[in-house]
C-alpha cells in the first residue's frame, strides 16, 4: 500500500510572459484552495502507527527512574522507547552546536523536554499509554534570567561544555557573546546636549504557524527511512537526522511535504528523528501529528530581551554616540542563539549614523524553554529599544521624530559599527518620508449613519465604547534586517533545471530542495525560468534531498539565494541549448554565430529580435540538464572582542506609520491603520512581495498588543501553551495595511532584489508602540502592551 | 461504533469509530479528505471550518456520533456546492431547504489530484487564488467554506461585516489583507453576474 499525500511535480503554464515583475499566481494555488494540497500531517499510509511524545512537567530535574512497562502493556502499543532506546552513540543533536537531546537523559531542563516516545494503532491509544508512563523527578533550582543564571553557585545548563563558544564567554550559562567597539563612546557623549537611557523588556513571542509539527516516516526495506516532513531546510535536517539514526545520509531520503507556515519555528528539528527511530524500531510507518498544546512546546520560540540603551545626541540633533547591552534568554538549549547574537548586535544601532559605539550583545542559558529563530532574528528586539530611544530623544530636543530619524538616517556609504559600508541602496529617510506623506485615516472613523460601529472601536463587539474615552496617536518606526546568512556562513543554493520537449512544447523543470513554506518561493522559481528560458510552461519539482541543498528558508534569502542559483543554473542551461541550436541547425543562419542570442516565447531569437528556431527544433529528441550551486558574495566572522568584521550580505529597510485609538479608561488599544514602506529592490511578484510586508507587518501587530508566552519566573513553566490563551491578531485586530514599495536595484544581487520577508516584522511593532505613546503619554517599554499598562491598575 | 453521514453529497460511512472521535478525525483519517486542516484542535483557529447542515462549524469540536444522519460539506465539496447552489439558487444543503432528491444526486467530482488541474473552483476559491490571499495556505479551506457561507448570507458585505464573519479563522502569513480583497473580488464578481442575468 502506497502513501498517500506524497508531492508530485507541479505544472503551471503562462498566458502571458510570465516572467519576474509579473503577479502571477501560485502554482500550488489550485491545489491549496480545493483541499488537495497535502501537507505534512496529511500524510497516510494504510498500516502506520502514530507517535507520540511524552514530555517533562517540570522545568529542571533529574530522572530518577523511568517504567515503561504499563505502556508497553497497553492493547494497540507497539513501542515504548527512552534515551536507552536510541541506537548509537550520537544522542545529540542541534543547528549550531550539539547539546539539545533526542530524548532526556538523565536530567530534564525545560518544561516540555522529550522524555519518551510511544507508537501505537491510534493517536488517543498512544497519548493513554504515554500517561501511563512513571517517571519520578528530582527537581532542581531553576535559573530563569541573568541574575539567576550568572550568580555565584547558579547551577550550569550544560555542565563542561566545550563548544566553539565556550571559550569566550564570561559564565557558562552564557551561549555567546558579541561586544561591537567603534570609536570612543565615552568621550563623544561628552559631546552631547541630551543623554536619554532607557530600559526595555521584550516578551517572548511564538512562530504560531497554524500547521503543526508532522511528518510520517517509512521504513525502506534497504534499512532506511523515507521522511515526508515539512521543514525549513531539508539537508540540514538530514545532516542532524542521520548520524542519530546510525544510517548514511543517502539512507534517510527526505522529501518536503505541504509546510503550514514556519517563520524559524522550523528551523530546528522537531519530530523528526523520533519518527525515524518509532518507524525503524516498529518497521512500519509512523505518523505524528503534534496538537497545538505540544506545537508550544514542539519548537524554539523568539529570544525574550532585556535591552539597556543610552543615546546622545547634539542640540542640533546629531546623535553622538550609543552605549548598549542586550541580554537575550536562549533558554535551555543553544539553537540558533549565537547568530541571533551576531544579528542582535550588528544592528543594535539601527538604520543610523552613530561613530561611536559600545554594544554588547549576550544570549543566556537558562531553564526557560529554549528559544532560536523567528523572522526579523535578533534585529526585532533591537529594533523595539533603539526606536524608543528615538523617539525620547526627539522629545527631549523638540524636534518632529521622523525628522530627527531622517537627519541621522544612514544611507548608501555609511560605515555600520561593524566597519562594514554599507554599498547598496539604503532608502532609510525616503520610507519615512513616505509613510509619513501619506493622509491619516479620518477622525472618527467608528461614525457612520446609524451611529457608531462598535467593530471600528477598541473593544469591537465587547460593546465598551461608543467613542467616548477614546484617544488617537500616531507613531512612527524604521528598522534594519540583515539578508542571507552572515558572520562568513557558506551560504549558497542548489538548483537543477532541466530544459525538454513534453506534449510538442518547450518545458522547463526546477527542481530544487527549497523548502516552499508559504511565502511563494515556487512561484518565483517558475518566473524566472520563463524569464531566462523564454519558455510557458514551468514543472516544480518536489523539493527532496535528491538534489543538492538549498540552504534554509530564513534570513529572508530564499529569492536571493535559490532564486539566484535557478538564474544561475537557467543560464547555463540556456547556454547548452544555444550550443546544440549552433550544432544542429547553425548552418542555416549566420546569426547562430555572430548574434547575442536570447530565448523568448519558445524561441531562439538574436538580440535584435530576429527568430532563428523553435525551442521544440532544437530540443527535439534531446533533453538538457543542469545541477549547479550557487553563493551570495563572502562574508566575514565578526572579531570576538572589537566586533569589527564584513558580517553582512545585505540589508533590508522598512518603516511603519501606525494609527492607534486607546480606549484610555479600559486600557483597550485598536489599531486603525499601518502603513508601511519597503525598499525590495526588485519585486519579482509584487502581489507576493505586498503579501510578504502585510503578513510582517501583522506579526509585529501582535506583538505589540497581545502576544508572549508567559513563563512562570518561580517554575520556568509555560502558562500559556494555546490559543485560548496565547492570542495572535485576527482579522477584526488587523487594520488595513497600505504599501508602499520602492524599487532601488542592489547590483550585487540576483535581477537587483533585495529580501523582504523580516523586514516588516521589525519597525511594526515600535511604530504601534510609540503610537499608543502618542496617544497616552505613557513611557511603556515593555511589549506586550496589556491593559494594566495603559489604566495603571 | 460506526457512523454514517452524507458528506459533499455522498453518503459515507465509518467503522470502528472510538465515540471520541471529532468530526475533522473522521473526515481526515477515516474518510480520506484531509482538506480540513487540525491546526489547533480546540475551536480556536476556525481551520477546521464545515458546515453542518448548512452551519459553519468547527469540526475538531464536534463528536462524530452526533453528526450521525447529517449532512457535512468540507472544502472539497466546495466547488460542487457552489455550482449547485448557483444553478438551483438555493444554498445547498438540507438546512437551506435542498430537495431529498437533489441532496442524493449530488456529488463531488474527482479532481486531478496531482496538479488540481482541470478543477472547477467555486467563486470563492477562485478568488482566493487570484487575489493572492493563499500563501502557506493552512487557514486557507476553513476561510473558504466561512466566506462561501457568508456571502451566501450577505452578498454585498462592507469590511466590517467581511472582519466580523471571518473573525474566527486564524491565519499567520498573510495580514488578512488579501483575504479581505479576496472576499470584496468573490462579492464583487458575484454582483456583475446576477447583473448580467437581470
Amino acid at each position: 500500500m502506497a502513501t498517500t499525500g506524497t508531492p508530485t511535480n507541479i505544472t503551471q503554464g503562462s498566458k502571458t510572459k510570465g516572467g519576474i515583475g509579473e503577479s502571477t499566481l501560485r502554482p500550488d494555488g489550485t491545489l491549496k484552495v480545493t483541499g488537495e494540497f497535502a501537507y505534512s500531517s496529511d500524510m497516510w499510509h494504510e498500516d502506520m502507527l502514530w507517535g507520540f511524545t511524552l514530555r517533562s512537567t517540570v522545568a529542571h530535574a533529574e530522572i530518577v527512574s523511568i517504567d515503561t512497562s504499563e505502556a508497553l502493556a497497553q492493547s494497540g502499543v507497539y513501542a515504548v522507547l527512552t534515551y536507552d532506546d536510541l541506537p548509537t552513540s550520537i544522542k545529540n543533536y542541534g543547528l549550531e552546536i550539539q547539546d539539545t537531546p533526542v530524548l532526556a537523559h538523565g536530567k530534564v531542563r525545560h518544561h516540555g523536554e522529550p522524555v519518551a516516545l510511544v507508537a501505537a494503532d491510534h493517536p488517543e491509544t498512544a497519548r493513554r499509554a504515554a500517561a501511563k508512563i512513571k517517571i519520578e523527578y528530582k527537581e532542581l533550582p531553576v535559573v530563569t534570567d541573568e541574575g539567576s543564571a550568572t550568580a555565584d553557585g547558579a547551577p550550569l545548563l550544560h555542565e563542561g561544555r566545550d563548544d566553539h563558544h565556550a571559550g569566550h564567554v564570561p559564565h557558562p550559562n552564557i551561549v555567546h557573546r558579541q561586544p561591537i567597539i567603534r570609536g570612543d563612546a565615552a568621550e563623544a557623549a561628552k559631546k552631547a546636549d541630551v543623554i536619554v537611557s532607557g530600559e526595555y523588556v521584550f516578551g517572548m513571542q511564538d512562530q504560531a504557524f497554524l500547521g503543526p509539527e508532522s511528518g510520517l516516516a517509512v521504513p525502506a526495506e534497504d534499512g532506511g527511512v523515507d521522511l515526508y516532513i515539512a521543514t525549513q531546510w531539508l539537508h540540514s535536517d538530514l545532516r542532524q537526522i542521520a548520524p542519530v539514526l546510525g544510517l548514511p545520509e543517502e539512507k534517510v531520503r527526505m522529501t518536503l511535504s505541504g509546510v503550514g507556515g514556519a517563520f524559524g519555528g522550523r528551523e530546528d528539528l522537531s519530530m523528526q528523528i523520533h519518527a525515524c527511530l518509532l518507524a525503524l524500531r516498529t518497521n512500519k510507518p509512523v505518523k505524528i501529528v503534534y496538537n497545538r498544546f505540544e506545537s508550544f512546546f514542539g519548537h524554539v520560540h523568539r529570544h525574550p530581551a532585556k535591552l539597556w540603551y543610552e543615546h546622545g545626541a547634539t542640540k542640533d540633533g546629531k546623535l553622538t554616540h550609543l552605549k548598549c547591552r542586550i541580554v537575550l534568554d536562549g533558554g535551555a538549549y543553544a539553537s540558533a542563539s549565537p547568530a541571533v547574537v551576531g544579528n542582535a548586535a550588528s544592528l543594535a544601532v539601527g538604520p543610523y549614523v552613530v561613530d561611536d559605539v559600545e554594544i554588547e550583545a549576550v544570549a543566556l542559558y537558562t531553564n526557560n524553554p529554549p528559544c532560536g529563530a523567528m523572522r526579523g532574528f535578533g534585529a526585532v528586539q533591537a529594533c523595539f529599544a533603539y526606536e524608543a530611544q528615538m523617539d525620547k530623544l526627539a522629545k527631549k530636543l523638540g524636534l518632529d521624530p521622523v525628522e530627527f530619524r531622517q537627519m541621522n538616517a544612514m544611507e548608501q556609504g555609511t560605515i555600520m559599527p561593524t566597519g562594514q559600508p554599507v554599498d547598496s541602496p539604503a532608502p532609510v529617510a525616503e520610507i519615512l518620508r513616505r509613510v509619513k506623506a501619506r493622509p491619516l485615516p479620518p477622525e472618527r472613523q467608528w461614525e457612520s449613519s446609524e451611529g457608531a460601529d462598535v467593530r471600528q472601536l477598541p473593544g469591537g463587539l465587547s460593546n465598551t465604547t461608543h467613542g467616548e474615552g477614546v484617544v488617537r496617536g500616531v507613531g512612527y518606526a524604521v528598522g534594519i534586517k540583515n539578508v542571507g546568512f552572515s558572520e562568513g556562513f557558506d551560504d549558497y543554493s542548489t538548483a537543477r533545471v532541466r530544459m525538454e520537449v513534453v506534449g510538442g512544447e518547450p518545458v522547463a523543470t526546477v527542481h530544487t530542495a527549497m523548502a516552499e513554506v508559504g511565502q511563494g518561493g515556487v512561484t518565483v522559481h517558475a518566473q524566472i525560468a520563463r524569464t531566462e528560458l523564454g519558455v510557458a510552461q514551468v514543472t516544480i519539482h518536489p523539493a527532496d534531498t535528491q538534489v543538492g541543498s538549498a540552504g534554509s528558508t530564513s534570513a529572508s534569502r530564499q529569492t536571493y539565494v535559490t532564486g539566484g542559483a535557478v538564474k544561475h543554473s537557467c543560464e547555463l542551461v540556456r547556454e547548452k541549448v544555444l550550443e546544440l541550436g549552433r550544432r544542429k541547425l547553425g548552418t542555416y543562419h549566420p546569426a547562430w554565430a555572430t548574434a547575442e542570442l536570447l530565448l523568448e516565447g519558445g524561441k531562439v531569437v538574436t538580440d535584435g529580435g530576429e527568430v532563428l528556431a523553435d525551442l521544440v527544433d532544437v530540443l527535439e529528441g534531446e533533453a538538457v540538464e543542469v545541477e549547479a550551486e550557487w553563493r551570495h558574495r563572502p562574508t566575514e566572522a565578526f572579531d570576538l572582542v572589537t566586533g569589527q568584521g564584513n558580517g553582512h550580505v545585505q540589508y533590508s529597510f522598512a518603516a511603519h506609520r501606525a494609527v492607534v485609538e486607546v480606549d484610555t479608561e479600559l486600557g483597550l488599544v485598536k489599531v486603525i491603520e499601518l502603513a508601511v514602506a519597503q525598499d525590495v529592490g526588485k519585486a519579482l511578484n509584487p502581489l507576493s512581495v505586498v503579501g510578504q510586508i502585510q503578513g510582517g507587518t501583522t506579526q509585529g501587530l501582535g506583538v505589540a498588543v497581545m502576544e508572549e508566552i508567559i513563563v512562570d519566573p518561580k517554575t520556568a513553566k509555560v502558562r500559556n501553551p494555546s490559543f485560548t490563551d496565547y492570542l495572535i491578531p485576527t482579522i477584526l485586530d488587523t487594520p488595513t495595511i497600505p504599501v508602499d514599495v520602492l524599487e532601488l536595484a542592489d547590483e550585487h544581487a540576483p535581477y537587483g532584489l533585495r529580501g523582504i520577508g523580516e523586514a516588516p516584522t521589525l519597525s511594526s511593532t515600535p511604530a504601534v508602540l510609540a503610537a499608543i505613546r502618542n496617544a497616552t503619554g505613557l513611557e511603556l517599554n515593555k511589549t506586550p502592551v496589556r491593559p494594566e499598562h495603559l489604566t495603571g491598575t | 461504533m460506526r457512523v454514517t453521514f452524507t458528506v459533499n453529497g455522498r453518503q459515507q460511512e465509518a467503522d470502528d469509530v472510538w465515540e471520541g472521535e471529532s468530526l475533522l478525525y473522521v473526515l481526515r483519517e477515516r474518510m480520506g479528505l484531509p482538506g480540513s486542516k487540525n491546526a489547533c484542535e480546540q475551536g480556536e483557529c476556525g481551520s477546521c471550518t464545515v458546515r453542518l447542515d448548512g452551519v459553519p462549524v468547527c469540526s475538531c469540536l464536534v463528536a462524530a456520533g452526533q453528526v450521525e444522519g447529517r449532512e457535512v460539506t468540507t472544502v472539497e465539496g466546495l466547488a460542487d456546492f457552489a455550482r449547485q447552489r448557483a444553478e438551483h439558487g438555493g444554498c445547498g444543503t438540507g438546512a437551506c431547504g435542498t430537495s431529498l432528491q437533489d441532496a442524493q444526486q449530488w456529488e463531488a467530482k474527482p479532481q486531478d489530484s496531482q496538479t488540481g488541474e482541470g478543477a472547477e473552483l467555486s467563486p470563492i476559491q477562485q478568488a482566493f487564488i487570484d487575489a493572492g490571499a493563499v500563501q502557506c495556505g493552512f487557514c486557507t479551506p476553513g476561510l473558504l467554506v466561512a466566506a462561501d457561507e457568508m456571502l451566501e448570507r450577505n452578498p454585498q458585505p462592507t469590511d466590517a461585516d467581511i472582519r466580523e464573519a471571518l473573525s474566527g479563522n486564524l491565519c499567520r502569513c498573510t495580514g488578512y489583507e488579501k483575504i479581505l480583497d479576496a472576499v470584496r473580488l468573490a462579492a464583487a464578481r458575484q454582483d456583475r453576474v446576477q447583473e448580467g442575468a437581470v
